[in-house]
């Protein structure tokens, strides 16, 4: 096949998806779904504004509960479409090119998540802006000191920089999918989106030296955004939150939890929109990789902590690991580890990283081990604190139960959203690297 | 180089062609004929295009380093400024404490960067733009996909329709069009 056959093919089969989407049922199917969840946010977010957290199950000792574990959580799975886009660029790896757009895609509406959850959980959400440092007659300004100020700059920020990102990213292939639009209304939409883009040299080496240098600053920018997250809870005087390997723990185990969303999505994406001979058994191999190696990394941040806590021999911290293996949260230890790093060993063989379906499952199995490893992370610390007095249980409530399946709505409706109407694959860029590489496997 | 106002007429001429090793060949043997105020359109970034063209600035680079500069002294004067005017001792917490205010420093310097390389980047390209003489040309649909087209514009020197179509023709391309002026102003 000549070289521009295959650029002709491969614009024909990305663009086809936005303009004359495959699989309009099943679409319609999940979108219902996601509609239905995205419902149950709205019904569990007017509840809160209308009583207050009181209704959540969170109180002295525990005042974070699922709400910031889900924090952390979201924003982790989001860091990993900054890596894979980001790294992956600035180390000139090819194989990125079919998984970074809706890869960015994810890291876009998990952080959309993970920062609507401090703010519903600030007690009087409709004031959030305060955190912003305006001028006021309250004559006040944010405590520059406090964690919540940091969340503010460093959610906003990652937010930002991620949508610059992903949208100088997609704007050639909305060009592209404008050029193909047969529809005047998709002409015009596509190409309002598209900016006006028309693929000149000069504007190509502009855009190159503006898209390389994001990406090489998204990357220590994932670092910082997730380190802070762990010094959030560093900034508390609490057993078993002090230990120096947390920024690196945190980091590792948002990349892994991220990971294997990818891979989850990349698995579902391929088989449902016929990306087979895109989104090869290669790239899932690779993944799997990813996923094994950063879940090695997490594993050693467990061993870590443990071997903090007792070298550094301090009562309390002793207590708190003694709590983590056999307390009244132990099941969230345990569940984590064992979600985490059993099913994960499977992807030492060839063989199971050839299998798609296999690697659904161990990735679905990593997500649950994660989120086990988030609020394990908060209980086993918070309940029990230094002062036997302030000895408390925490169990959520229904309402924040909703909330979570309504996360999930406000993840998935515009993911799919994205599916929908918006080239998930980079084609510009997959063209690219087959020019380069001459070869669509390693592109 | 500055493109001449849309509705000069013609706009230009254009070239298309199959490769991307033809464009970026027929660009240098223009350039060496001469021609400077042109453009060359392809599906996806070519690396030589740059050097092609003649292009040397590193204006978008250089936006980048102001923007981080200027956002973290923006960040870090900030926190200085705030705890200066508002005081709140809280704890026996020093007032001005440089650890924690690297925090938002670092995110105020990424935030500006990137929002300097990319607006720059946006702003030099004359992006967004709403309309383009070359769209008109028959097939330059197709520069998003799997051609490859060389545009020499009307405002360069040595323009002059006959003899800079023949010039093109003598690069192989596909065939040679005369890019039409819009009525859009500029």
């Amino acid at each position: 096949m000549s070289e521009t056959a295959s650029d002709t093919r491969i614009t024909a089969e990305i663009t086809r998806i936005p303009l004359h989407h495959p699989h309009m049922r099943n679409w319609w199917l999940l979108f219902g779904l996601s509609l239905l969840l995205l419902g149950c946010f709205f019904v569990a977010a007017g509840a809160l504004f209308l009583n207050g957290v009181g209704m959540w199950g969170n109180n002295i000792p525990v005042n974070w509960g699922l709400a910031i574990s889900h924090y952390v959580w979201f924003l982790g799975i989001g860091h990993a479409g900054t890596l894979i886009s980001a790294l992956l660029l600035i180390t000139n790896a090819h194989w990125r090119n079919s998984l970074n757009r809706f890869a960015e895609a994810m890291t876009l509406f998990a952080v959309v998540c993970a920062g609507l959850y401090p703010i519903l959980h600030l007690g009087r959400p409709w004031l959030f802006y305060w955190m912003a440092p305006y001028p006021n007659t309250m004559t006040l300004y944010p405590q520059f000191k406090s964690p919540l100020s940091w969340d503010f700059f460093a959610v906003l920020t990652y937010l930002t920089v991620s949508l610059l990102f992903w949208y100088i990213g997609i704007v050639p292939d909305l060009a592209s999918v404008r050029d193909r639009a047969k529809t005047r209304r998709a002409q015009v939409l596509y190409g309002l989106a598209a900016l006006g883009w028309r693929g000149s040299g000069r504007h190509w080496a502009r855009w190159q030296q503006a898209y390389r240098l994001t990406a090489a600053i998204a990357v220590p920018l994932v670092v910082s955004v997730h380190s802070e997250i762990s010094l959030l809870f560093a900034a508390g005087p609490i057993p078993g939150w002090t230990s120096t390997v947390f920024p690196a723990y945190f980091v590792m185990g948002a990349a892994f939890s991220g990971f294997a969303v990818v891979l989850m999505i990349a698995v579902t994406l391929r088989h449902a929109l016929s990306l087979r001979d895109i989104v090869t058994e290669r790239h899932l191999d690779l993944l799997a990789r990813f996923l094994l190696a950063t879940g090695l990394m997490t594993a050693y941040g467990y061993v870590y902590e443990v071997f903090d806590a007792l070298y550094g021999g301090e009562k309390q911290d002793l207590a708190t690991l003694h709590d983590r293996f056999t307390g009244l949260y132990a099941y969230s230890y345990w569940g984590a580890v064992i979600f985490n790093f059993v099913p994960l060993q499977l992807l030492w063989f060839r063989g199971i990283r050839a299998r798609p379906a296999v690697l659904f499952l161990i990735a679905t199995s990593v997500v649950v081990g994660m989120w086990y490893e988030r609020y394990m992370l908060l209980m086993t610390a918070l309940y029990r604190d230094y002062l036997v007095s302030s000895w408390g249980e925490y169990h959520a409530s229904l309402w924040e139960w909703l909330l979570f399946a309504g996360m999930i709505g406000v993840f998935l409706a515009p993911f799919l959203l994205f599916v929908r109407f918006l080239p998930v694959i980079s084609a510009f860029e997959v063209k690219e690297a087959l020019r380069e590489t001459g070869d669509l496997r390693h592109a | 180089m500055r493109e001449p106002s849309a509705d000069k007429e013609p706009f230009g001429l254009m070239a298309e062609f199959r490769a991307p090793e033809q464009l970026v060949d027929a660009v240098r043997r223009s350039r060496e004929a001469g021609y400077r105020s042109l453009d060359a359109y392809s599906p996806y970034p070519l690396e030589e295009m740059r050097q092609a063209l003649g292009m040397t600035g590193n204006v978008v680079p250089w936006l980048c380093l102001t923007g981080g500069v200027l956002g973290a002294a923006a960040g870090y004067g900030l926190q200085l400024y705030t705890n200066d005017a508002y005081p709140i001792a809280i704890g026996g917490r020093p007032l001005f404490a440089w650890q924690p205010f690297m925090l938002i420093t670092f995110e105020l310097m990424v935030l500006f960067a990137v929002g300097f390389a990319i607006a720059g980047m946006l702003v030099l390209n004359h992006l967004p733009r709403l309309h383009h003489p070359v769209f008109g040309v028959t097939d330059f649909h197709r520069a998003s996909a799997d051609r490859f087209f060389l545009a020499i514009f009307c405002n360069d020197p040595r323009f002059e329709i006959a003899e800079t179509a023949a010039f093109l023709q003598s690069l192989e391309p596909l065939r040679v069009e005369a890019i039409q002026s819009t009525e859009e102003p500029e």
